[in-house]
């Protein structure tokens, strides 16, 4: 590698680098990952777009305070493993995070680059830095200190949990984590597809919080397994519930449970989790046929129909409202346009019609109109009397939200919940003491980045509290 | 080591008994709740009933009919193996009230999956009446354990071989009606429970079934599990699995569980060419 001069000279003229893409009519076949990452030419062009700014609004603007600016200018000084070290101090999630986050909501939004031109590619750069840090990661397995202090318990394995977990074992906690499924990860492994987050990628960055001791117990479900109180009987001193908006929402409408209609969950948990891509050559199959409708404009409709697609599936998305108000990712949006997805903009299903055999084959539509703004400021798509049209359809995935997991709140009534979801307060504490929450669970379906931001905010007040209750101090 | 297998007893052909070390769910389940367990790295998730359990062995135990893929890897394990993945207890217990007058009825594999409800029934001081169904005699299984359990025990064998001659429902028109039984609790194949809920339709008795639809997770996240019970759709993984028998849409149900029929026929013999089936 040439050694280039620390410092660089700003070029936020040079256009902003496009992320390579697989093809997308070869993409639509394979569950490859789509976005193959920047070359290292690429990386070069793109962070000497930064301009270094004196006061980097980049770094608030990231939920995880990640030192944007110093990472960058590490890359463009060539150094891919110091800008995966600054990464580090904030996140060990830089490959999760490269791929997935809304980057164009947070730190992308904020770049002052993009008053002028395009905004630094923020998510990519991360990207390329936690890539090629993926070899070294396994090198200090060996080599980090393991934990000594108080136990805390992590409720779920998602992206709240797993960046609380690192931050506490950081303070040198003994951090246990629970979680229901056979796989770690949350939505992560379940819902967001392989060709958006490979596998190893998430397995090798949960790796590294194993390395430095957090204690992963898969196949346990807080309130069923073992209760909180039980946990708090067994030593742990503090608790975090990160348990996510798994229960997903159904249409309602008649036909719902015939065969070949899907909640999303079901649809992306068979494919994703279950691997049911590979089938037979793994055991839990899906049944994906020549018409596949996919109901909802958000990242699991998304999901949902690029998998269809790859299974070979003409496929349709059916939204209530038009493109401007879909919910997904605009990259998600794009990739599914080029991928061949086609779009029904403001139409509903209204009545689902089977054979015989209880097999779905028809869905009953009805042309929607966009009304008055509602209480959230959306215009409220309302059906057109009569519009009613019919489509043939062999596999129906209903994509429209979930809500917070019931199983804890169930058998725990001392946790106050407004609509499923669990209350805290400004500390991320719920109504019982020393138990704390955030993600999905306290917000309702939410993103990735938000979850670490609650899951990092549970770790500092847990932290606190558990300081001041004796007081010989955690030594961090 | 959690999930290890302690004992195993072929009950009946294709029946076979698995006994797990599991402290934990030893320790919380309830009667009607049951498990998912994964045999091996690369299998399917299934859902199967909780049995017994012994507090000394730290242990549950399952039994297990043998019919796809995954139920073969299931029994073919050893004792000293331990399952893959083993997750519970799940579902809502069964609903057992005091002093009544409780018929409980099962075929096949599920005379397991009653046991434990007759016993929770009989321990909570009502008379139960246990009516079991088999194809032939020699698929009767843990005949003495219900006996221990049930004031009354009949076999219903589909040959005659033992007891009544027919199904468990003919059984239980020859010796009841309206009247006779206050509570009544079915398990077995779909077309039984159906046929126990026509039957008893209008006797003033209020009959549970526990239904067993295909499941994936089994923490109430996906909705694969859904069944109609009366206008209502219900998650039965979290839900139930028990519901009340004369409200739930068994034909529904045949139809929604026999979704994958030919894949799990394909899975089966894809399996068995690379010599693993
Ligand atoms: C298909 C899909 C695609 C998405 N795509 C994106 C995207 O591209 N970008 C983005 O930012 N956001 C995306 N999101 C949203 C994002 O994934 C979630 O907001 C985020 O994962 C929430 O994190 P969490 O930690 O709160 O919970 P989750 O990720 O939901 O994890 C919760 C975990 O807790 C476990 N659990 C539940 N109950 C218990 C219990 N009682 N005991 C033990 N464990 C339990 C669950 O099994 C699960 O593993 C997507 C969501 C979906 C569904
Ligand atoms: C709550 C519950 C409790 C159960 N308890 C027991 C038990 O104690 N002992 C026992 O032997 N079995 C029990 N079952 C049924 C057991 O889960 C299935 O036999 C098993 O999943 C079949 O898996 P397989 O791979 O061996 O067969 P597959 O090859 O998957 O299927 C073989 C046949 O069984 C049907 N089937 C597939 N999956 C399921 C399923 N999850 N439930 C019901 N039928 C299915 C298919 O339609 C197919 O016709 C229970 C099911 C439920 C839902
Ligand atoms: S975590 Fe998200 S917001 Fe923060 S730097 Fe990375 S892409 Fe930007
Ligand atoms: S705001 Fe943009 S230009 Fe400024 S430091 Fe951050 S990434 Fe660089
Ligand atoms: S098995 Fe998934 S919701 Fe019941």
């Amino acid at each position: 590698m040439a050694a280039q001069p620390p410092k660089y000279k700003p070029n936020p003229k040079a256009p902003r680098q496009a992320l390579p893409l697989l093809n997308a009519e070869v993409r639509s076949r394979t569950p490859e990952e789509v976005a193959l990452g920047f070359t290292p030419e690429q990386v070069s062009v793109e962070a000497q777009r930064c301009l270094q700014c004196a006061k980097p609004t980049c770094v608030d603007a990231c939920p995880l305070h990640i030192d944007i600016k110093r990472f960058i200018a590490r890359l463009a000084d060539n150094d891919w493993q110091g800008a995966h070290d600054v990464i580090s101090e904030q996140s060990p999630f830089p490959g999760v995070c490269g791929r997935v986050c809304q980057h164009e909501l947070f730190c992308e939004d904020s770049c002052i680059v993009a008053k002028k031109w395009d905004p630094v590619a923020i998510g990519s750069l991360e990207r390329f830095a936690a890539d090629h840090a993926r070899l070294r990661m396994k090198e200090l397995a060996g080599s980090y200190p393991q934990p000594t202090g108080k136990k805390v318990a992590l409720v779920g394995s998602g992206p709240a949990s797993l960046i609380a977990a690192y931050d506490l074992v950081r303070l040198n906690y003994q951090v246990t984590v629970f979680e229901a499924l056979h796989k770690l990860g949350g939505v992560l492994a379940y819902g967001i597809p392989n060709f958006r987050l490979p596998r190893e990628i998430l397995h090798e960055e949960i790796a590294r919080l194993q390395n430095m001791g957090v204690e992963f117990v898969v196949d346990f479900i807080v309130g069923k397994t073992a209760t909180l109180e039980e946990l708090f009987e067994e030593g742990y001193e503090a608790i975090f519930i990160g348990t996510g908006a798994g229960l997903p929402y159904m249409m309602g409408i008649p036909g719902e449970n015939l065969v070949g209609v899907y909640t999303a969950n079901e649809f992306l948990t068979r494919i994703n989790l279950m691997e049911a891509f590979k089938f037979p050559d793994s055991p839990t199959p899906v049944r994906v046929g020549k018409h596949s409708v996919i109901v909802g404009g958000g990242n699991s409709a998304m999901d949902a129909a690029r998998w269809a697609k790859r299974f070979g599936s003409e496929t349709t998305i059916l939204y209530r409202r038009g493109r401007a108000e879909l919910k997904a990712r605009l990259e998600e949006v794009e990739h599914a346009e080029e991928e061949g997805v086609h779009f029904e903009f403001l139409s509903a299903p209204v009545a689902l019609y089977g054979d015989e055999n209880g097999y779905v084959r028809e869905m009953e539509c009805i042309r929607m109109e966009l009304g008055e703004p509602d209480d959230s400021g959306r215009r409220s798509p309302v059906p057109v009397k009569g519009s009613e049209y019919r489509i043939p359809v062999d596999t129906v995935v209903a994509a429209i939200g979930q809500a917070p997991n019931p199983t804890l709140q169930k058998v725990t009534p001392q946790l106050i919940t407004k609509r499923g979801k669990i209350v805290i307060d400004d500390h991320g504490q719920t109504s019982m003491p020393l138990v704390y929450a955030g993600g999905d669970v306290v917000r309702g379906g939410s993103t990735v980045i938000l979850a670490m931001k609650d899951g990092r905010a549970a770790a500092k007040a847990m932290h606190e509290a558990l300081s001041v209750e004796k007081p010989e101090e955690v030594e961090a | 080591m959690t999930n290890r297998i302690l004992a195993k007893r072929e009950l009946a052909p294709q029946i076979t008994l698995l006994e797990v070390e599991a402290p934990r769910i030893q320790k919380r389940w309830k009667a009607g709740q049951f498990i998912i367990i994964r045999p091996l790295a690369g299998s399917e998730r299934i859902p199967l009933t909780i049995v017994d359990s012994s507090a000394e062995r730290q242990s549950i135990t399952m039994v297990i009919q043998a019919i796809g893929k995954t139920t073969k890897e299931a029994v073919a394990m050893e004792p000293g193996q331990a399952l893959c993945d083993l997750v519970g207890p799940l579902g809502e217990p069964a609903t057992i009230n005091t002093g009544q007058e409780v018929v409980c009825m099962a075929g096949g594999v599920g005379v397991a999956e009653l046991l434990p409800v007759a016993k929770a029934f009989h321990e909570a001081g009502s008379r139960v009446t246990a009516l079991c169904g088999a194809r032939s005699d020699s698929y009767r299984i843990l005949d003495e354990e219900l006996m221990g359990v049930a004031d009354v025990l009949q076999w219903a064998t589909d040959d005659g071989t033992y007891g009544f001659a027919g199904n468990v429902v003919q059984l239980l028109l020859s010796i009841a009606g309206p009247g006779t039984f206050t509570e009544g609790h079915v398990i077995g194949p779909i077309p039984m429970m159906k046929a126990a809920a026509e039957a008893t339709r209008g006797w003033g008795l209020k009959l549970h079934a526990s239904v067993n639809p295909v499941m994936i997770d089994g923490t109430g996240m996906c909705g694969g599990c859904r069944v109609t019970v009366g206008e209502e759709v219900k998650f039965a993984c979290v839900d139930g699995p028990e519901f009340d028998a004369h409200l739930v849409d068994f034909d529904e149900l045949t139809r929604r569980n026999r979704a994958y029929r030919e894949m799990e026929q394909e899975a089966l013999k894809h399996d068995c060419h690379i010599g693993l089936g």
